[in-house]
């Protein structure tokens, strides 16, 4: 009984990782192969992958799109794991109850859908380019201002903080360190698990972001790599090869950022402190 | 105390540290959230062509309720709703479990195997899975292969099949994603209490259903809530997988907001209409969840 449990408890993981991975495998086994190939149906690693590379960017602007992305998604993740904690800090820290009702308020924006607001968010950067256009549609701060700050993250750092050591501050205070000071030199290099799951987590959602961008963006050099993917994947006369080339490419820096952080990111996310 | 003369100004003093710690964020969120939300409701009594907006009263709210390309947007959106998240969610359940057993092999393994889906972008793992699902794909000529199917399924071209595969793609892409979370939390749960209970005589399923899910009951609730408000926002799947055909039978309310905002001659206007029924259908499903999730307690 308990051997036949453990064998259906198997056979079930086992069929589970391969439905996960199996769309994985076909990508990078496509992006080896010729357009034809891919089309019959192939399951072999072929031998077109260089082929494959250079005719990507040699016919669609993958370079740029991957340098435009690179900046978006950086410049958010700083600029969200800095507001984002100094806000879940203060919340937990210096709590109050006039505090805690602003949290709650805060939470309620998790409940805003986007695409409740993206209407009002492009009028909103469409007038602001009419005044100030370094900030308005079609630049790197259209897209990073409205989707830097998340209430998400907000609870997640201040739900992390719950755990931190507050003797820890004490200490600090005595040794003379200022507020600002007690967050950057004690709080940030103790909660470093909990930034780097956050960072993860931010770095993904940025990444892969794909509806504001191709709202706020209009000029096609400015395009990020979710809209150049969707471009190639909606053309008449598509070239597997070169596609799943491209859909690879742009899994690479999430999944490189998950795999090397992945340690911090399970430790994270149960909000340990180590 | 000397604490207590000098406790006074320096809590005043800590207050306003506090304030100051949170402001950036809350501003941020007044600007990109509250504010636009207000802007929208003002928006949703105004009709026109582009910028050029007038107050039009409730004409756009009439037009909503005789509109059948809403009514659609609105009917696949609940399926999809329906059926995925349900499914979703048990499936992350059970599988957490087994991956929280004490004596299972393998587990990082499966843990990251299982999570793999959600590093993928949404528009990348879409296009895969519209080429993964074609007529001539490489699902149908498996399936044909082991003779599952005589004849290929139209998973893309189909009306009811075109939606079954958006139900797919969804459920690949998040379930792993949800399983991270219970996971962490079950292993936050004391062993001691499942010991408790199998010394009681508890079966697999009774531990499930009487510890597990109780314990877990707010990550779930956190997860479904989040889940239905993600499903309601469905738009990358569509647009890349079906682009809400055939014939608007996998449309979504967020590609069709979309639509009317940026590719049908733009009436921001009654865009915004139909973006505040995803506003109503979101209160209304969070309440009930939570009374759901207070309920049976």
């Amino acid at each position: 009984m308990n051997k036949l449990k453990q064998i259906s408890m198997y056979s079930f993981l086992i069929i589970a990782s391969i439905v996960a991975i199996f769309p994985f495998i076909w990508m990078i086994i496509s992006a080896t192969n010729e357009s034809k190939d891919v089309t019959k149906g192939t399951m072999l690693p072929g031998t077109h992958l260089f082929e494959n590379i250079k005719n990507l960017f040699a016919t669609v602007d993958i370079g740029p799109a991957l340098w435009n992305s690179a900046k978006i998604s950086i410049t958010t993740t700083i600029l969200a794991l800095i507001i984002a904690s100094l806000a879940g800090y203060g919340f937990e820290v210096f709590r109050t109850k006039a505090k805690d009702r602003v949290f709650s308020l805060m939470l309620a924006s998790m409940m805003i859908p986007f695409a409740a607001i993206m209407v009002p968010l492009f009028q909103m950067f469409a007038k602001v380019s009419s005044v100030a256009p370094a900030i308005g549609v079609d630049t790197l701060a259209g897209v990073v201002l409205p989707t830097m700050t998340t209430a998400f993250l907000i609870f997640f750092f201040r739900q992390n903080a719950k755990m931190f050591p507050r003797d820890l501050l004490e200490a600090g205070r005595i040794d003379g360190l200022t507020e600002l000071g007690l967050f950057i030199r004690v709080f940030m290099p103790t909660m470093k698990t909990t930034y780097a799951a956050a960072g993860i987590i931010t770095f993904m959602s940025s990444w892969n972001n794909y509806l504001w961008p191709l709202i706020v963006l209009q000029s096609p050099e400015k395009r990020t790599v979710p809209m150049l993917i969707s471009n190639l994947g909606s053309s008449y006369t598509p070239d597997y090869g070169i596609i799943m080339t491209a859909v690879v490419i742009s899994t690479i820096p999430t999944a490189l950022v998950f795999f090397f952080m992945q340690k911090h990111f399970v430790a994270g996310m149960t909000g340990s402190v180590k | 105390m000397e604490a207590t003369k000098k406790g006074m100004g320096s809590q005043a003093k800590a207050n306003l540290t506090g304030w100051a710690f949170i402001s950036v964020a809350c501003i941020m969120i007044v600007i990109f959230y509250f504010y636009p939300m207000i802007q929208a409701f003002i928006l949703s009594f105004k009709s026109g062509n582009g910028m050029n907006l007038e107050f039009v009263g409730f004409d756009n709210y009439i037009r909503l309720f005789s509109d059948t390309t809403f009514k659609a947007a609105l009917f696949n959106t609940m399926i999809y709703l329906i059926i995925q998240v349900p499914v979703m969610i048990l499936f992350a359940l059970f599988i957490s479990v087994l991956l929280n057993s004490s004596t299972l092999k393998f587990k990082g393994f499966f843990r990251t195997a299982m999570f793999l889906p959600a590093v993928t972008s949404l528009v990348a793992y879409s296009i895969i899975f519209k080429y993964l699902f074609a007529t001539d794909g490489l699902i149908n000529k498996m399936l044909m292969k082991v003779h599952v199917l005589n004849a290929p399924i139209e998973w893309i071209t189909d009306p009811f099949w075109a939606k079954v595969t958006i139900i797919i793609a969804i459920t690949w892409r998040w379930t792993g994603y949800n399983m991270i979370f219970y996971l962490s939390s079950l292993q936050n749960i004391d062993n001691s209490i499942y010991e408790a209970a199998r010394i009681d005589g508890a079966s697999a399923t009774r531990q499930f259903f009487g510890i597990t899910i109780p314990l877990l009951k707010p990550i779930i609730l956190f997860t479904s809530i989040t889940s239905t408000i993600g499903t309601l926002q469905l738009f990358d799947e569509v647009v890349n997988i079906t682009k809400g055909g055939p014939g608007n039978s996998t449309l979504s309310i967020s590609q069709y907001i979309y639509n009317l905002s940026f590719k049908y001659s733009s009436d921001f206007g009654y865009a915004a209409t139909v973006s505040y029924s995803i506003v109503i259908i979101i209160i209304i499903l969070a309440i009930l969840q939570f009374k759901l999730a207070g309920d049976d307690k």
